[in-house]
């Protein structure tokens, strides 16, 4: 019964699915041309966003239409709404990353310049946060969601640590205030990528549960 | 406590009474343990349920699981029943209906009830109005005006047949008739209005008409829907009860019940899996 909805509904996950690996590989990417100032894997990472917002775009015209045709109730409602939800989040991660790649292409730095202070251990906890929403989403996994909350924290804290390194390099020396400038850029996308990340675990909640948590 | 009736005849010998109680009704409906069965059939099976005064209750469910039944229970409607065996405690208020000292045309005259297909009276749009009052000895064309009036205010439908009141109601539209059963049952001014699936043999304009109206009722009185229309229960209901072969499998919240139902049978009816 109902197996053109089936159908649809199992093409929204795979479109999910798709999206998310394509988001998760940016992130990836991103951290590891912070370590090594690859200017060419940036310049990938920079076209890949035009995917993924090709697939948010496509998401986004399949939850219309399946709230048009099929009216849907119960857990498929929480499915397509949080769905509609998370992926403004991931095009936004998607659009960081890509964001900090400019920044990494354009720098006259090398890569182990930008890899300053506090930055790289920001990124490995934002991507876990990403990897770790991309899990609690496939297996529906609420404790690995709620872990997501605290690792937001921790980002935070680590902000602010990096933010205090940009002062130091400036009062060091007034020439490294435009590589400043840039780190505390990169500083900033990390931590909405991670706030973006958060909000995903709270829709992956939503889907499973009905209640849609603050983990922030 | 339970009380077993042996036989639906029961019901009418006690509408019949002269000297019977009336009973003072409230509008909200208690049901504790109800069994009902039609000869051997099981057709309701120990159902208890609280349905709130000023709230539209929808029972929805697959055809034959009993919310059609169950509904009118709640005028005894079922008493008409060859075979019909009831048992448990249907409360109206404070009122046991199915108490001997209950009068069951009281009993309907504040439990009133509107059925799938519009029944208008061969008569005039006044007639059928003013057919409830007068049965119930009203008798002044003053205070029949001001009834029939109110009524059809009431039922949305004052403006539109204030000119046509002496036509006959047969002339109406389906969804007119409809509306004008709906007013023709306010016109006892009951505090209960059971509606057996409305709408279906309506069109949407129609259909949403009765539905604005349903949500503007329930300001006065307690309106219990049954519908197969899951986007009409999401629509207007306050409370959603689902049956299923006798059972009622969840009752709770609209809201909470199409977001986030307790029972995998209930997810997967209202979502159209089986049924």
């Amino acid at each position: 019964m109902r197996k053109i909805y089936d159908t649809q509904l199992k093409l929204l996950k795979q479109k999910m699915s798709d999206m998310y690996l394509r988001m998760e590989q940016s992130i990836t990417d991103t951290v590891e041309c912070i370590a090594t100032g690859d200017k060419k894997r940036a310049s990938e990472v920079i076209a890949r966003d035009s995917e993924i917002d090709l697939l948010n775009e496509e998401i986004q015209q399949l939850c219309f239409r399946l709230i048009l045709t099929e009216q849907p109730v119960a857990q498929d409602l929480r499915t397509i709404s949080s769905a509609m939800k998370m992926i403004t989040d991931m095009e936004r991660i998607g659009d960081h990353a890509e964001d900090i790649c400019e920044i990494i292409v354009e720098s006259k730095e090398d890569g182990l310049a930008l890899d300053y202070g506090h930055i790289s251990q920001m990124a490995s906890a934002v991507m876990s946060m990403v990897k770790d929403s991309i899990q609690a989403f496939v297996s529906g996994d609420i404790a690995l969601c709620e872990s997501i909350g605290k690792y937001d924290d921790v980002v935070d804290d680590l902000f602010e640590k990096a933010r205090n390194d940009v002062i130091l390099l400036i009062r060091h020396d007034v020439k490294y205030s435009e590589k400043a400038l840039d780190l505390f850029t990169i500083a900033k996308y990390f931590e909405r990528i991670g706030d973006h990340a958060t909000n995903i675990a709270e829709w992956v909640i939503f889907a499973i549960t009905g209640e849609h948590p603050s983990l922030q | 406590m339970l009380k077993e009736k042996k036989d639906t005849d029961v019901g009418r010998k006690n509408g019949t009474e002269t000297n019977v109680k009336k009973a003072p009704f409230g509008n909200s409906i208690s049901v504790k343990r109800a069994d009902l069965f039609y000869g051997d059939f099981h057709a309701l099976k120990n159902i208890s349920i609280e349905i709130p005064s000023n709230r539209i209750t929808a029972f929805i469910g697959p055809s034959g699981c009993g919310k059609s039944t169950f509904l009118k229970c709640f005028n005894r409607m079922n008493d008409l029943v060859e075979g019909c065996r009831i048992s448990g405690e249907f409360r109206i208020g404070d009122v046991d209906i199915y108490s001997d000292a209950t009068d069951v045309n009281e009993l309907r005259k504040n439990v009133g009830m509107v059925f799938q297909k519009p029944n208008p009276f061969p008569m005039s749009v006044y007639d059928n109005i003013a057919y409830g009052p007068r049965t119930f000895g009203v008798r002044k064309r003053s205070q029949l005006d001001e009834i029939v009036e109110r009524s059809l205010t009431q039922a949305a439908m004052w403006d539109e047949l204030k000119d046509r009141l002496n036509k006959s109601a047969l002339g109406l539209s389906g969804g007119q008739q409809q509306r004008l059963c709906i007013a023709r049952a306010l016109a006892v001014q009951p505090q209960i209005i059971l509606m057996d699936e409305p709408t279906s043999a309506l069109d949407p304009i129609s259909t949403g008409k009765i539905e604005d109206l349903c949500s503007q009722l329930k300001e006065q009185v307690t309106v219990v829907i049954v519908t197969h229309n899951m986007q009409q229960a999401v629509r207007i209901s306050d409370k959603t009860a689902f049956f299923l072969l006798g059972d009622l499998v969840e009752y709770g919240d609209t809201e909470k019940m199409f977001t986030m139902p307790h029972d995998k049978r209930t997810e997967d009816y209202i979502t159209g899996r089986f049924g």
